[in-house]
């Protein structure tokens, strides 16, 4: 009861310093635009004020302040002491790469362990989403049925379905290992070898990206006028023919976009892999992006972990912008 | 005399094949390749549902056996022990408080500051727009790791580590980018004619603003908070860093918890995500026809 209480007073609080903080950034948005610029777009200047302010406060400021972080040699011991200098700056780019991340992977190890994870997940994302979407697409009786059920992994929280699984993955009493037993092969030791939980974090995000690609090539799908069909049926083409020259040249425009969405929401899913082993065992799931956190927040590298963050920021830029280049699809349309 | 005739019998066979379309036994594949394809698709289902069926299971087990090797969906003696358990032993309805405000208040913000916002670029041609809306683009591209450590750093110095209000900007703040691109294509594809009418009549822009184009998008709005519901209510990497105190702890950050006391409480972490899980699976089966246009919505219209 008292929680209740104290939620609802912290909230009222929250009003308060809302409104007067949006009171606070519009007088002086009027101000600066009447008196100062005497700019004629007073009005649109005080609506975008407010987000100006919170993209400012929240995204840019922070995203300045790590480049300088990135320069400096702070960290647990200096957190509040600490210097910045292009000597700092140096010397954590030259850590990145050479000192290991954690107490053993090193960066190249990393690396090559996010391609592969980054890879295989979006190799099965596509594929499996294309087979669903392909089956789901005609006339057929309990096509909502089934589309609402395959959505499924997609609409549970993803906290819980990696909690789950994990349980699931136990060596004694997961239903993997049972289900192994019971068809006569020996259980796998899924959280305790590194291989295996490799394969077991893979296996998990695979079943939980699937339905995004799903839904995604299934709406593209659905626009692809039957009649194409139907001419290249008469001119003979197969259906093999069909889906390589009618159904992925016209998915294009939908499938680039989706692709790119999932190599990033890959490259950077922390949940999955932090949830199910925390990047164990010795260090063998961590991907790019949870090392990068355990560095920082297990470790206290802040400065170091600023520059690595720096560094796959740039890294996932490169990929997308060669992504690009290789589909040829840095088209206008995509985005606007 | 003959042309009606012809005319009749074609509307005829075109009534006939719009009816086989409807009638699925008589339109498009062989019955064998159909059974396979029901196959197929059971398959995926029984892949799909099995993982959660065991959510139910678990949960239902009895605290004396806990730990079994059996397979059977619904538990030999099943039990609501767990439910009750994490009702009384637990503070579960405080961890679904602290996701509610915080997720309530992260919808308020987050729409107040991008409605608006999104008007502006709507109505007005401001100098240098273009560039702002593709900066706005460029922050998602940014990982979600990546300002974890300057924002908590943020939240630290101005003294909200630990407290909604921290949570709530931080997360308003990070969505208020692609609710603008969202808001933004709807706006456009309101006429502007509406809003001049009302101005005619002597409405302030406010009042145009506030009376005429946001009743008229109520379904972008419910996209956009419910997006930003979804995000917040299931985010666990920034409460993770931010919220340290147990009386503030989300209900993600609690389940976390209760895996690290992982051989005993596995029954209460089932029984929990069982009941997270459900409103949140629901509310997004229903949305999830609007969710998808909505990820595409934006973008529709320059």
């Amino acid at each position: 009861m008292e929680h209740i209480q104290y939620g609802l007073e912290e909230l009222g609080k929250i009003l308060i310093v809302g409104v007067i903080a949006v009171s606070i950034i519009e007088f002086v948005a009027y101000i600066l635009c009447k008196k100062v610029f005497r700019t004629r777009f007073t009005v649109p200047y005080m609506l975008l004020a407010p987000a100006i302010v919170g993209v400012i406060a929240f995204i840019v400021y922070p995203f300045l302040f790590n480049v300088s972080l990135a320069f400096s040699n702070m960290s647990m011991r200096r957190f509040l002491n600490y210097n910045v200098g292009w000597q700092h700056g140096v010397q954590n780019f030259i850590d990145v790469f050479t000192v290991p991340i954690l107490q053993r992977v090193s960066f190249f190890t990393l690396f090559i362990r996010t391609l592969i994870w980054t890879v295989i997940n979006v190799f099965f994302h596509v594929v499996g989403g294309m087979f669903l979407a392909i089956l789901l697409n005609r006339p057929m009786r309990l096509q909502n049925v089934y589309r609402t059920i395959l959505i499924l992994p997609w609409a549970i929280p993803q906290v819980i379905v990696a909690l789950t699984w994990r349980c699931e993955f136990h060596y004694q009493f997961g239903f993997m290992n049972i289900f192994l037993q019971r068809l006569g092969f020996s259980p796998i030791p899924w959280l305790e070898d590194p291989f295996w939980a490799m394969v077991a974090v893979i296996i998990v995000n695979v079943w939980l990206g699937i339905p995004f690609m799903m839904t995604i090539i299934f709406g593209g799908l659905q626009s692809i006028p039957q009649d194409y069909y139907d001419v290249a049926q008469i001119d003979g083409a197969g259906g093999i023919q069909q889906f390589f020259h009618i159904t992925i040249p016209l998915l294009k425009p939908v499938l680039i976009p989706a692709v790119m969405l999932g190599i990033i929401w890959t490259f950077n899913n922390f949940n999955v892999i932090f949830l199910i082993n925390q990047g164990g065992p010795m260090e063998g799931t961590h991907i790019l992006i949870t090392s990068m956190y355990h560095a920082i927040f297990g470790l206290y590298r802040y400065g170091f972990g600023a520059m690595y963050s720096m560094v796959l920021f740039v890294m996932l830029m490169l990929i997308t912008m060669m992504y690009f280049k290789v589909m040829g699809g840095f088209k206008k349309e995509v985005y606007e | 005399m003959n042309k009606t005739a012809a005319g009749q019998q074609f509307i005829m066979k075109r009534k006939s094949r719009e009816k086989s379309k409807k009638n699925y036994w008589v339109a498009g594949d062989s019955p064998q390749k159909r059974v396979g394809i029901h196959c197929c698709l059971i398959v995926a289902c029984i892949f799909v549902l099995y993982p959660v069926s065991r959510i139910i299971t678990v949960s239902l087990r009895p605290l004396s056996t806990l730990l079994t090797t059996d397979l059977r969906i619904i538990p030999p003696n099943a039990t609501m022990e767990n439910y009750i358990k994490l009702f009384t032993d637990h503070s579960f309805l405080l961890w679904l408080w602290n996701s509610l405000i915080i997720a309530v208040g992260t919808i308020l913000l987050s729409l107040l500051l991008s409605t608006t916002a999104a008007y502006a670029f709507a109505r007005w041609k401001l100098p240098g727009y273009r560039l702002a809306l593709i900066f706005l683009l460029t922050t998602q591209m940014l990982p979600a790791g990546m300002l974890l450590l300057p924002i908590y750093i943020v939240v630290v110095r101005l003294n909200l580590y630990n407290t909604y209000l921290g949570m709530i900007f931080a997360y308003a703040c990070t969505a208020i980018p692609f609710n603008i691109w969202l808001l933004r294509g709807y706006f456009l594809s309101i006429p502007r004619e509406l809003e001049e009418a009302a101005l005619v009549d002597g409405a302030t822009i406010i009042q145009s603003f506030t009376r005429v184009l946001l009743p008229l998008s109520t379904p972008a709005l419910a996209i956009a908070g419910l997006f930003s519901f979804m995000t917040c209510w299931n985010e666990f990497m920034m409460a993770r860093v931010m919220l340290q105190r147990p009386a503030v702890r989300t209900w993600t950050l609690a389940l976390e918890r209760m895996q690290g006391q992982f051989s005993t409480q596995w029954g209460l972490l089932a029984a929990a995500s069982f009941i997270v899980a459900v409103p949140v699976a629901l509310v997004f089966l229903a949305a999830s026809k609007y969710m998808v246009s909505g990820l595409t919505l934006g973008g529709m219209k320059e």
